[in-house]
């Protein structure tokens, strides 16, 4: 215990003395704790934060603040014509951390990449089962069914055959999961009987090393003195951990920490007034809708859809439930997304014409049906229930009587799927800025059944032929072209009332340099600077 | 006295297996399916959710979870947490400590404030100074602690900048957890200013938790005082020509803290609920919020685990006060 202490306190004098005066700390006042430093097995945005975002690399990377896709570890690479082989020429000298438990003796190579996947994929892998076996995103993408074979030529060279064309492919490799984790510290732990420590003290080749969590208190991370892209501009990064949104604020108000997330719509104006914060803003990568089950009467018809979703005002709901936290959406994938097709106009909000509709449609007096809220709230819609209510008089002026209906988060999302409901309240958050992950998940015929995200049970074949070719392509223009066509043919079939996109906040101190926010939800202090 | 002691301690075993049960099966009565609720939008393959049932044991009876609960629970394993994936012992060793911090500071305050203001009220019985203790007590006592917490933020850290805003310590500090009580490590750590920082980020949260027990203290103080300075022996003190201060600290008080002592004893409970919501406010890494992460995320083995291991505390807790009346009371000792 005694030799312990002794051993702890000369680290931190030893520590303290390697670092001059003058290094430049940055405080992030963080929303919540991470669940471990492993993100394959995680979904939320806190452990991304955590961990993929400062600590690891991936192949390929989304350029800060966009969904563009650039080289990251893989310098290079090449598609096969046919589409189904990427081979990805890594990058040379890109050097891992050196923490307390580690020290590693050669530079990230194609083995790193594959034991990477592997981990996810083979469940014979000794690690498929460290920490958790629910490698969440890897399913969730597709990626059991779509890879093929992972395999190197040489130790620079990684070749990935999947067994169908997949353009959002190389979007997906972007992604927090397919963060790229050191098979020699792996070999290393397991040897040591210590498997757990690679997901509980992470080793990477990110911009930044972490030194300590103190858990739900604090996350101390150091800048990678050897960041193959060069040292990050703060030398000392600190996450501390802050729940509390009123909290937060007075935190960054009293310069206890430098940048915050997510703060509380009622306080931007008093952020926008104060000369020693800057209030950064972006739509996120989101939708929120009301979604028809298509395959229940009245709503097959075409019309009624075009009724309802010309007798909601759509502005009433942004003004009373998202105040400035949102958008009026007209299509069903947010503005900052490529192929976004500007050129589709929404709905008028005219009830008048929407009575006219419903009588052609046969329902002169209007009919009965449900509405569904989420119990929740999620990153795209603020409060369900409020919007429901202000939906339900709207619709009662054109003789529509809707009942509000709510279950339990859990049940509630199963039974949507399910197709349980009449008009049910749902959104999507993006994962990879590709199209094909709303359009395709959403809206796809295959998405259909149980199950599927296809929540108005939609199955529309010109719409459904247009992202299904979208998907086979890798030519930029081409789908592009596609998706744009798709999204003329959603708006005039409505399966959906789109809503809203929602606008992600972040606030920082007015020093803070270069803060970028990206669409993704993510907060990255590579970049950032302290003035 | 012997006889008292092992009596009270009996009683546990049928009590920690009623908070065992309890524990267990109130977490089970939360609504729904904890699979479900982790997948969120996404949605979950239903393989894979009949999988991830079978590996939590979600799929077997409840009587035999249970019976499958106690058994690991009497090894000392209480499970793994759904989210962390960490053992949920571990996970609330690292996080106790701070708990225990706060709640002993917060009962410190509230008995060293509590006390002498009950005392004071008593002794000056309906002067203004009686009225103005009790209604600060009401107030205390019906006052939100979140809201209370906020404002106190507010004043003292945002407008005044007296206090820090919330944490344990000043991020600049890096102090290793060696005993986990942060007064403790940051005097072991031998940083200029640490401790002064760790006692400064005690004080808004030490005054916001131990605002409730403070009152109820207050209050009890104030009416077993009264009831005993109504006694005969006392007005026996006073005419043995005793001084005042004689009568009242000595014999009033020693009488008058029976009941105190219960009150106290039974504040630990509303300490651990009060916990969660200044733990939440003042970014304290507790036990408190740990829970409250924990049911929302529907984590199971980490809700049950807390419930058990702060029931337990609780539990022994209040033994301690039955055999600390015990000692104090002869009468008590030597009836039962």
């Amino acid at each position: 215990m005694r030799t312990k202490l002794l051993a702890t306190a000369c680290t931190i004098l030893a520590l303290a003395a390697a670092h001059t005066a003058s290094a430049k700390t940055l405080v992030y006042c963080s929303e919540g704790s991470p669940e471990n430093f492993y993100p394959a097995i995680n979904t939320t945005g806190t452990t991304f934060d955590a961990s993929s975002r400062q600590l690891y690399n991936r192949l390929v990377e989304f350029k800060r603040g966009t969904t563009e896709v650039q080289p990251g570890l893989a310098e290079s690479w090449d598609v096969s014509s046919d589409g189904l082989t990427f081979t990805f020429h890594l990058r040379h000298g890109v050097k891992w951390h050196t923490t307390k438990t580690f020290t590693p003796s050669r530079d990230f190579n194609a083995d790193d990449v594959i034991f990477s996947f592997e981990r996810q994929w083979k469940a014979d892998n000794p690690y498929y089962k460290i920490t958790s076996d629910n490698h969440s995103y890897f399913s969730d993408m597709g990626f059991p069914a779509l890879l093929k074979a992972i395999t190197k030529t040489d130790d620079y060279t990684v070749k990935f055959e999947l067994k169908e064309p997949a353009a959002p492919f190389l979007a997906d490799l972007a992604m927090d999961f397919a963060s790229i984790i050191s098979k020699e510290y792996a070999d290393k732990m397991m040897q040591a009987g210590t498997p757990e420590k690679v997901d509980q003290e992470p080793v990477g080749t990110g911009p930044f090393m972490l030194v300590q969590y103190q858990k739900d208190a604090v996350i101390r991370y150091r800048a990678h003195p050897q960041y193959w892209a060069g040292k990050a501009a703060i030398d000392d990064l600190v996450f501390a951990i802050t729940p509390d949104v009123s909290v937060r604020l007075q935190k960054l108000k009293a310069n206890e920490c430098q940048v915050i997330p997510y703060p509380a719509p009622a306080d931007l104006d008093s952020i926008r007034k104060d000369s020693n914060l800057i209030l950064l803003d972006q739509p996120g990568l989101n939708i929120g809708y009301l979604a028809f089950q298509t395959q229940k009467k009245p709503f097959d018809d075409k019309r009624v859809r075009q009724a309802i979703n010309m007798a909601i005002n759509k502005k009433a709901i942004i003004d009373a439930v998202y105040l400035s936290t949102g958008i009026i959406a007209k299509n069903p994938i947010p503005p900052v997304m490529w192929s976004y097709n500007d050129a589709v106009q929404d709905y008028p909000y005219d009830p008048e014409k929407a009575k006219k509709l419903l009588a052609e449609a046969g329902l002169p007096n209007g009919f009965e049906t449900d509405l569904w809220a989420m119990p929740v709230q999620r990153p795209y819609n603020p409060n369900a229930r409020r919007i429901a209510e202000l939906m339900q008089a709207d619709l009662a002026k054109v003789g529509i009587k809707a009942e509000i209906k709510s279950f339990e988060w859990g049940e509630y999302r199963k039974r949507a799927q399910n197709g349980e409901h009449q008009m049910v309240q749902l959104g999507w958050t993006g994962d990879n800025g590709d199209p094909d992950n709303f359009l395709h998940v959403l809206l796809g015929c295959d998405a259909v059944e149980t199950n599927g995200g296809n929540v108005a049970k939609w199955c529309y074949k010109p719409f459904n032929d247009l992202i299904m070719e979208a998907v086979r392509v890798t030519d930029m223009q081409k789908r592009t072209e596609l998706y744009k066509q798709a999204q003329v043919i959603f708006k005039e079939e409505a399966p959906w009332v789109t809503i809203a996109h929602s606008i992600q906040y972040v606030a920082t101190r007015a020093n803070v340099v270069d803060f970028k926010l990206s669409p993704f939800g993510h907060h990255e202090f590579y970049g950032v600077d302290l003035k | 006295m012997l006889r008292f002691v092992l009596t009270r301690a009996s009683l546990i075993i049928p009590t920690f297996v009623g908070v065992t049960l309890l524990a267990f099966l109130l977490v089970h009565l939360i609504p729904g399916d904890p699979i479900e609720t982790m997948a969120g939008e996404r949605g979950i393959d239903p393989a894979r959710h009949a999988q991830l049932r079978a590996e939590y044991g979600f799929d077997k009876p409840l009587m035999v979870q249970y019976g499958i609960y106690v058994g690991h629970v009497l090894r000392g394993d209480l499970g793994i947490s759904a989210i962390t994936h960490q053992r949920v012992i571990d996970e609330f060793r690292q996080l106790f400590p701070a708990t225990i911090e706060l709640s002993l500071c917060a009962v410190i305050f509230a008995i060293v404030v509590g006390i002498p203001a009950g005392m004071l009220a008593a002794v000056r019985r309906n002067s203004i100074l009686d009225h103005g203790i009790m209604a600060m007590s009401l107030t205390g006592y019906s006052m939100p602690i979140f809201w209370w917490g906020l404002l106190l933020i507010l004043l003292f850290s945002s407008v005044l900048g007296w206090t820090p805003v919330s944490g344990r310590v000043d991020v600049a500090y890096f102090i290793e957890p060696t005993t986990g009580f942060l007064l403790i490590d940051s005097l072991l750590s031998d940083q200029e200013g640490a401790f002064r920082s760790a006692v400064s980020h005690l004080i808004l949260p030490t005054i916001v938790l131990g605002t409730v027990p403070l009152a109820v203290i207050a209050r009890m103080t104030r009416s077993a005082m009264l009831e005993v300075l109504g006694e005969d022996y006392i007005r026996t003190a006073r005419a043995k020509g005793l001084s005042p201060i004689r009568v009242v600290a000595l014999h009033a008080l020693r009488n008058a803290l029976i009941p105190v002592i219960t009150v106290i004893g039974l504040s630990v409970g509303t300490l651990f609920t009060g916990a969660i919501l200044t733990e939440t406010i003042f970014s304290w890494p507790g036990v408190g919020h740990w829970v409250v992460d924990g049911i929302s995320r529907r984590d199971y083995p980490v809700v049950q685990g807390a419930v058990l291991m702060l029931g337990t505390v609780v539990m022994l807790v209040n033994l301690a006060v039955d055999l600390l009346y015990g000692l104090v009371n002869p009468r008590i000792r030597h009836t039962s």
